[in-house]
């Protein structure tokens, strides 16, 4: 074991000091230098926003826990007919199967969350502005992937709550005229939520899904090295010799993992203190569950659509609930042309105050759903 | 600053630095956090192979009336979680073995006409009165059990 934090170049610019040995070997072969160079060029500015610069990793930690959680799923998780058997077996049957499948839920919702705050605080720097606009765009896009694992993952256990969510969630796309048929037949595979329907969210959630999300995380991780942490305006406004920063590598890379020990403690110790419960096995004859709602992060939608729902009732309620849903989505996804600068200009404040309102919006709509469950 | 090129490496005074210590000490939790998160994901993956085991730990086995083989012919039946036969010769004994080959693990079958037991993967081929190796790559003779008449049924029972 090497007791040096951080390995020492010789004059040639090489990590391995010791003649010879593995680590001059292998980097002769594979040029760890130069990678531990670049990692050491590096730098990443610190101010007192530095904190919001974590929650990209701590999502990515998350992430990492899902695919291996979700693998170890696989190995007795059996979609189709099986699925609630399959799922009661994992959770009452293997050994520490509820620590397993309870780490992946618990993991899930922590991951959406990490999301949320990355999006909003990315949104609040201002760090979607040039040159990292197709940071934005492909993180919006990772959003929409990670809610589709959420709602994909949600139906697999088949019990009476994910039955019910999953039969509610797509009722609400059949509602927009023309969607209703493509609903039926590629997404439900039948007018009913069944064993069709589970096999397919199954082929999405652990084949289709991954494999679109996998490429565009490396994307979007390409493009944070390319482009570095950006720097809010407040601090963006300081002349050069006032800025502070640390190296990527070792000290922000040892804080990122300090970070991610935190995470990890914390999906450890929720999934084994509030194991994740298994309802009753779905059954379409029997009502759904007294109070069913769907979970935290659709609520502010599931609100929005009942608030408008009730003020303008049937199809008009929720178009106009989905028309502005779909305006915030656009909203975000415009908002690198709309406030392309770097100054505090009137834009910028609108913007602010726009993005403020949509996370106030979202905040008070899922406290309020909450409350009026 | 002080030299900390080897974890032994103490000071004049023979005190360890405090570096050695923190690293000796997040090596130390390294290894917990990997125990830790290993041993439920090893029993999570063995369960299958312990059950298993717990249903191998059987010492006899009654096979009912219905499913005796008639005289000439053999049956196979599972001891615990293994695949075992139960010959039922012309001249009216009974005997069992453990059907799995000991060469490389295949299921034997009983050929009457040839008398004998045999391993279509390798060509083991084993005596079917007493399980011994007569020809082929098996390392030792297959596993005979005890069988037992009763009133109607039969009893095998490890030996």
């Amino acid at each position: 074991m090497a007791t040096s934090s951080f390995p020492e170049r010789d004059a040639q610019g090489r990590v391995c000091t010791a003649r010879g040995g593995v680590c001059r070997w292998s980097d002769e072969r594979l040029g760890l230098s130069e990678l531990i160079a670049l990692a050491r060029h590096k730098r990443v500015p610190q101010h007192k926003h530095s904190f919001w610069y974590y929650w990209g990793g701590i999502s990515l930690l998350f992430f990492i826990i899902q695919m291996f959680t979700g693998i170890l799923l696989l190995v007795y998780y059996r979609p189709g007919k099986e699925a609630f058997e399959s799922v009661r077996q994992i959770t009452y049957d293997v050994d520490f199967g509820w620590l397993i499948r309870s780490a992946h839920s618990w993991s899930a919702n922590l991951m959406v969350f990490a999301v949320f705050v990355h999006l909003f605080s990315v949104f609040f720097m201002k760090a979607y502005r040039k040159p990292r606009e197709f940071g934005w765009w492909s993180g919006l896009m990772l959003l929409g992937l990670v809610m589709l694992f959420g709602f994909s993952g949600y139906l697999l256990p088949m019990d009476q709550l994910s039955y019910f969510a999953t039969k509610v969630g797509l009722q609400i796309p059949s509602m927009i005229p023309g969607l209703s048929g493509l609903v039926n037949d590629l997404v439900r595979g039948g007018p009913q939520v069944g064993e069709a329907t589970v096999q397919r969210f199954f082929a999405l959630h652990a084949v289709i899904l991954p494999l679109l999300f996998i490429p565009l995380l490396g994307f979007h991780l390409y493009l944070v090295q390319r482009h570095g942490n950006a720097v809010p305006p407040g601090e963006a406004v300081r002349p050069e010799s006032e800025r502070r920063s640390i190296p990527f590598f070792p000290n922000f890379l040892a804080q990122d993992l300090a970070m991610w020990l935190i995470a990890l403690n914390v999906v450890t110790i929720l999934a084994t203190l509030y194991p994740w419960d298994l309802g009753k096995m779905a059954d379409p004859l029997s009502p759904a569950p007294v109070g069913i709602h769907p979970e935290w992060y659709f609520m502010s939608q599931f609100q929005l659509l009942k608030v408008v729902g009730a003020w303008i009732p049937g199809f008009e309620g929720e178009a106009a609930g989905m028309t502005l849903f779909g305006a915030v989505t656009v909203f975000l996804a415009i908002i690198p042309l709309f406030d392309p600068d770097s100054a505090f200009g009137k834009r910028a404040r609108l913007t602010s105050w726009l993005g403020a309102l949509i996370l106030g919006g979202m905040i008070v709509l899922t406290v309020w759903g909450y409350a009026a469950l | 600053m002080p030299d900390a090129t080897a974890l032994n490496n103490s000071s004049p005074s023979g005190v360890p630095h405090r570096r050695d210590l923190l690293q000796i000490g997040m090596g130390a939790m390294a290894v917990c956090y990997a125990g830790a998160l290993g041993y439920p994901v090893y029993r999570y993956l063995a369960t299958p192979a312990a059950r298993s085991r717990l249903e191998g730990e059987i010492s006899s086995v009654a096979i009912p009336q219905k499913n005796l083989p008639d005289a000439g012919t053999a049956t196979m039946f599972l001891f615990g979680s293994r695949p075992a036969m139960l010959i039922h010769h012309e001249d009216g004994t009974w005997v069992a073995f453990d059907a799995v080959c000991t060469h490389l693990g295949c299921t034997v079958g009983f050929e009457p006409q040839k008398h004998r037991i045999f391993c279509p993967c390798h060509g083991g081929t084993y005596d079917m009165n007493t399980g011994a190796v007569v020809a082929g790559p098996p390392p030792r003779g297959l596993t005979a059990f005890h069988v037992e008449v009763t009133d109607g049924h039969v009893i095998v029972s490890g030996a």
